[in-house]
């Protein structure tokens, strides 16, 4: 029997012939990412066992992503912590404010992940690198002080679900439309222990924001990893970002998967997952009258330039509507600079917007934009839970950028197709 | 390994934000973030929970975010064991790698209810409800798993280990 993408990535990482679903390996590691949250947890625990040294201070990234710039004392300390971590053992990748972006959305832009690699990092979303055809996936804060004293992790080699995609996209319908669309399909666990891996000519229609921002929710569906196949598109990308050499896996022919999901692209339609779970989705035809009071563009799902450029097409030379506060939030300082050479930004503060530093802030409640009861808002965030940005008594709706953007000026969740 | 206490049951897709919401993720000790352990499905948990006490899911327990700190609030309460259906993937080998028991048997999490009287012994993988006089069968941890567990978690494991090969 054949292997997919993630068994043969995991097989080399192993330095075994070949792996099958269920076995349990030990896997040498490319790159452990932290944030400000997580690392503090295993910094202490890798000073708790008497470590004295990383494997490699060249694949270690620490973010300092989540509560930054500091909302307060607490937080402040715990960077503290992870400052001085970075500087008694000359971690390369140290990102601080300033310098600093959406974790998910620095390590691909800084050419720090690369198709082949075998990726840990100590938040959910880690899984976003897929994208490039790497193997990568969320742990937490115990496998990352291991892994940054080891180099190695262990995992259960994972059985995969495949989605096979035709077509191509709609106008203004999105990646992130075809992710919900997914969820909604097979449910917040529906891959639970399992890797989605994305096959079929439709991939090619795909651009490198959208398969961010696709194989960024697969953990939305419980997996493991999501996992996309290197093409030009992937290699444009990293070209001139890694300096290093990679590998490109392929799925064997008889590679086997559990159950195949067949997705036509041209058939999505803008979608929205209602509170409290990503998998309560409904297209936008199916949305009815739902007024809300914020809006936030942003995060590691949808903080990218196209999503900046999209927003902004939307709302030139538009006012928003005045019930609505609106976030928006570049993901990177590259992404902040960019958007704000192509005027996106002016485009933005002249419709009322909010424009951010990078953080992630508001997508977990931490700060910038935190709720109070009963308030809604439309975010390209990653979930909806129960006071997931705030007060128990406020709801997250989930799109994606153009129907954010759309609904900021409306005041209501809207069709991106009628505003623009 | 054995874990015996009282029940407190939740239902399905438990997610990290509601075991330890991340408002609080600005703490750093263990017993001041264990005092928020639930509070936003449950206000009253950590004022009833005893040292030794069960938690009972249904599916998907532990979704969400990677935070250790959703394990650790959940053992620095006093739970001695968390039974679900199914556990998401990173809750479970977080749980694991902390030395905070979890067992996967959609059975038990069916017939147990809130307040039950239950025992478990882990090498066998049985649970027994003293309140119904019912027992349930989940599968052991495989021998990798139950080192791990032993040694109090991953990192304490791989000292043991590294003793054993000095």
């Amino acid at each position: 029997m054949g292997m997919t993408m993630t068994q043969k990535i995991l097989a080399a990482h192993a330095g075994l012939p070949e792996v099958k679903a269920g076995q349990l390996i030990r896997a040498k590691l490319d790159m452990v990412l932290g944030n400000d949250i997580t690392s503090p947890v295993a910094i202490r625990e890798f000073f708790k066992e008497g470590f004295d040294s990383v494997f490699d201070k060249s694949k270690i990234s620490l973010v300092m992503d989540h509560f930054t710039p500091n909302k307060d004392i607490k937080a402040a300390e715990h960077c503290s912590q992870c400052r001085s971590f970075a500087r008694q053992f000359n971690i390369d990748n140290f990102y601080d404010v300033g310098d600093m972006g959406v974790e998910h959305s620095l390590l691909p832009e800084k050419g720090l992940v690369a198709s082949g690699e075998c990726i840990i990092g100590a938040d959910s979303h880690t899984c976003t690198y897929g994208a490039l055809g790497a193997f990568s996936t969320g742990v937490g804060s115990t496998d990352m002080a291991c892994g940054m004293a080891t180099g190695e992790a262990w995992f259960k080699v994972p059985e995969a679900i495949q989605i096979k995609l035709t077509g191509k996209l709609s106008p203004l319908v999105s990646g992130k439309d075809l992710i919900l669309h997914i969820i909604g399909t097979i449910g917040v666990d529906g891959a639970l222990y399992q890797s989605m891996e994305y096959t079929g000519e439709g991939v090619k229609s795909l651009s490198m924001d959208d398969r961010l921002c696709i194989a960024n929710m697969s953990i939305e569906a419980g997996a493991k990893n999501g996992i996309f196949p290197v093409d030009e598109t992937t290699i444009e990308y990293m070209n001139g970002r890694v300096n290093r050499p990679y590998n490109i896996y392929e799925a064997d022919e008889d590679a086997e998967y559990v159950r195949t999901l067949e997705i036509d692209l041209s058939t999505l339609e803008p979608t929205v997952a209602f509170p409290h779970l990503p998998e309560n989705t409904r297209t936008i035809g199916e949305v009815g009258d739902i007024p809300i009071n914020q809006v936030i563009i942003g995060s590691c799902t949808n903080g990218r330039l196209s999503d900046m450029e999209v927003a902004a097409k939307i709302m030139q030379g538009k006012r928003i509507h005045p019930d609505v506060r609106a976030i928006i939030i570049p993901a990177t300082q590259q992404i902040y600079l960019d958007a704000m050479e192509k005027g996106y930004l002016r485009t933005f503060i002249e419709a009322g917007c909010s424009v951010s530093t990078p953080t992630c802030g508001p997508c977990l409640g931490g700060h910038m934009g935190v709720m109070s009861a009963g308030e809604r808002c439309v975010a390209t965030t990653n979930r909806n839970f129960v006071g997931r940005m705030g007060h128990v008594d406020s709801e997250v709706y989930l799109a994606s950028s153009e129907v954010a953007a759309a609904s900021a000026i409306t005041g209501k969740i809207s069709d991106p197709r009628e505003v623009s | 390994m054995q874990a015996k206490g009282f029940v407190h049951k939740y239902g399905d897709n438990v997610d990290t934000d509601v075991i330890i919401p991340a408002r609080y993720l600005n703490l750093s000790d263990k017993k001041e973030l264990a005092a928020h352990c639930m509070e936003d499905i449950d206000k009253n948990f950590v004022s009833v929970v005893k040292e030794g006490d069960l938690m009972v899911g249904g599916f998907n327990f532990g979704c969400g975010s990677s935070r250790e700190h959703a394990p650790m609030v959940i053992k620095e309460s006093g739970i001695s064991c968390v039974i679900a259906k199914t556990f998401a993937r990173i809750f479970y080998r977080n749980a694991i790698n902390i030395g905070l028991p979890i067992l996967e048997c959609p059975e038990a999490s069916e017939k147990i209810e809130s307040g039950d009287d239950v025992s478990i012994d882990f090498n066998t993988g049985t649970i027994t409800n003293h309140s119904k006089n019912e027992s349930y069968q989940a599968s052991p941890f495989p021998e990798f798993i139950k080192e791990i567990m032993e040694a109090g978690g991953l990192l304490a494991s791989m000292q043991n280990q590294k003793g054993k090969a000095e």
